[in-house]
């Protein structure tokens, strides 16, 4: 997932569901008819890449790139870590993503909850300043970080990596909390405290609750924001390969099966977890 | 409460673009392996910039608006489709257009290579028509760049646009026709002008990422199709003139500022968000 993609995604969290909305009519039917096969060749267009990538995950390459297709095989699937090499970037990607998650989500719901129930002076620029890294390229973004690691003197790494993400997710985080906690009522604090619970109660028994669900689409926007991220990374990696830095070197060198075996299998598992919270919220009827 | 976040946005984002700045205006010296920046108004980098990329510079903007119109006009009837005619499987639609999202971008763009090669489906099919150029390629061309950019950006144009256009009330549509207007004339008069901030977010969400991009031209590209990112990226990472590279990013910031800038005013509105 790209940066832009992730605000895509918060553009969407951002507005309210429409109630009961039926289908609209008349457009005259040959119209709606040739509308509705467009659409259809549109979406087709964008699955094109992912059935590729599903079904060479099972291909027996014969060369060192995985390009053509050979015949079908389990073998990559049996042994997804064949290399080593990429079982490690994978690891370090998601320690990146992990932490990077952890301390943007604590700024940015922080960020988030202020934002909502104080109105102070500067609460608008602060609101254009969240997006203003949404409107620079990645590329820039990446090339400006490095020259401030260049002008501290700070090597290249693990540690700069985890600084890049964070100044980037924390955007998305804050933005994708907001949304969704515009609108609550938070005069239930002052009911919860008017009742006798102390600070602590009222924040762990009334606020967190409320909040949790926008805390967990975010966590989960910023994870998958850092596990794809390239170009920011590449600026800022030195000799440190993450995931995708791996998977741009194999372009060079040779691109195993693997590399679409562990594609898929990222994108079966983020279908799963979509499919649990979204049983888990109908279930909960929150949000 | 915002303070943190607040410092670490000023620290990790509006100081490296001082850095950033610092550094377009410096002279290099010392060795690649020890490079030493001199501050020193040396505004020559940004000509000399111009004037060694300016097929880059060009190139990025033609592809780039390219890409930008093209995914307007074929994500518009999906978004439509999805806001209006989906029924109860809007949520089914909208979670398939997301999908995607779910794999590496640069898996997706491999992907392409791998559709698009000498010896795949759609080159032995096109040339089988007769309707391929001369040199029977679609890898390496302009096309197959824009076409990674189109669809490395295409959800980020849907969505906004089907933001904007489930917000209209169907009843607006229906006393169009009422009042005797043509379902070409209520789209015209009625839908385009509702859906102009969903047409607004999702081309700058295309056209700033496609400025700046390198590996669909990396991927998919030849040198004949590089880009200002390709050159960002090399100048940075592998020749490290540092003071040259940052000098071409502040002019693709300019770049997209300018295009951005004329094109909210074309389009008669200031809501950037």
């Amino acid at each position: 997932m790209t940066l832009q993609e992730g605000a895509a995604i918060v553009d969407v969290l951002d507005s309210p569901p429409a109630k009961n909305r039926r289908s609209l009519r008349g457009t005259g039917k040959i119209g709606d008819i040739l509308l509705r096969v467009v659409a259809g060749l549109v979406l087709l267009y964008i699955f094109i890449p992912i059935f590729v990538i599903v079904l060479f995950s099972f291909n027996k390459p014969a060369g060192k790139f995985n390009y053509t297709w050979q015949g079908f095989t389990l073998d990559n699937w049996a042994d997804p870590f064949k290399y080593p090499a990429l079982a490690e970037a994978l690891k370090l990607s998601i320690q990146v993503a992990a932490l990077s998650t952890a301390i943007a989500v604590v700024l940015g719901t922080l960020l988030a909850i202020a934002l909502v129930r104080q109105r102070f002076r500067g609460n608008k620029a602060v609101d254009t300043f969240l997006v203003l890294p949404l409107t620079a390229p990645e590329v820039v973004m990446g090339a400006s970080l490095l020259t401030l690691f260049l002008d501290l003197g700070w090597a290249t790494g693990f540690t700069t990596i985890l600084i890049a993400h964070v100044a980037f997710e924390i955007s998305f985080v804050a933005m994708t909390v907001r949304a969704r906690v515009r609108g609550f009522d938070w005069t239930l604090e002052d009911a919860s405290m008017d009742l006798g619970a102390s600070p602590a109660r009222t924040f762990f028994k009334v606020t967190l609750p409320l909040i949790v669900p926008g805390i967990v689409a975010a966590a989960m926007l910023s994870f998958a924001l850092s596990l794809d991220d390239f170009i920011v990374t590449y600026f800022v990696s030195g000799s440190t390969v993450t995931y995708p830095l791996y998977v741009n070197a194999a372009t060079k060198a040779a691109v195993p099966p693997q590399i679409d075996v562990l594609a898929t299998a990222i994108l079966v598992i983020s279908l799963i977890l979509l499919a649990v919270g979204t049983l888990y919220r109908r279930k909960r009827l929150v949000v | 409460m915002i303070f943190p976040a607040l410092a670490y946005l000023a620290i990790f984002f509006v100081v490296p673009f001082w850095s950033l700045f610092k550094t377009s205006l410096s002279t290099m010296g010392g060795s690649i392996f020890l490079p030493q920046l001199t501050f020193a108004w040396d505004f020559s980098n940004y000509g000399h910039a111009l004037v060694t990329y300016q097929d880059q510079i060009l190139r990025s903007l033609l592809y780039a608006f390219t890409a930008t119109v093209v995914s307007l006009l074929i994500s518009y009837p999906l978004a439509y489709v999805i806001a209006f005619k989906s029924g109860r499987y809007k949520n089914l639609l909208l979670g398939l257009v997301v999908l995607p999202f779910f794999v590496t971008f640069l898996v997706r763009t491999l992907a392409w290579k791998t559709i698009l090669a000498d010896d795949g489906i759609v080159v032995h099919t096109l040339s089988a028509v007769g309707v391929l150029p001369p040199d029977g390629r679609l890898l390496s061309t302009s096309w197959a760049v824009i076409g990674g950019l189109i669809y490395n950006s295409m959800t980020f144009m849907i969505l906004p646009l089907f933001v904007s256009l489930e917000k209209i009330d169907p009843r607006l549509l229906e006393a169009s026709k009422d009042l005797y207007s043509s379902s070409f004339r209520a789209f015209r008069k009625v839908i385009f002008p509702l859906s102009i901030p969903g047409v607004l977010a999702g081309s700058l969400l295309v056209f700033i990422p496609a400025m700046g991009d390198f590996i669909n031209a990396d991927y998919l590209g030849s040198t004949q199709t590089t880009m200002i990112g390709n050159v960002i990226q090399k100048q940075f990472l592998i020749v490290k003139d540092y003071p040259g590279a940052a000098a071409l990013s502040f002019l693709l910031m300019a770049m997209i500022l300018a295009g951005v800038l004329s094109y909210t005013r074309a389009l008669g509105t200031e809501d950037l968000v």
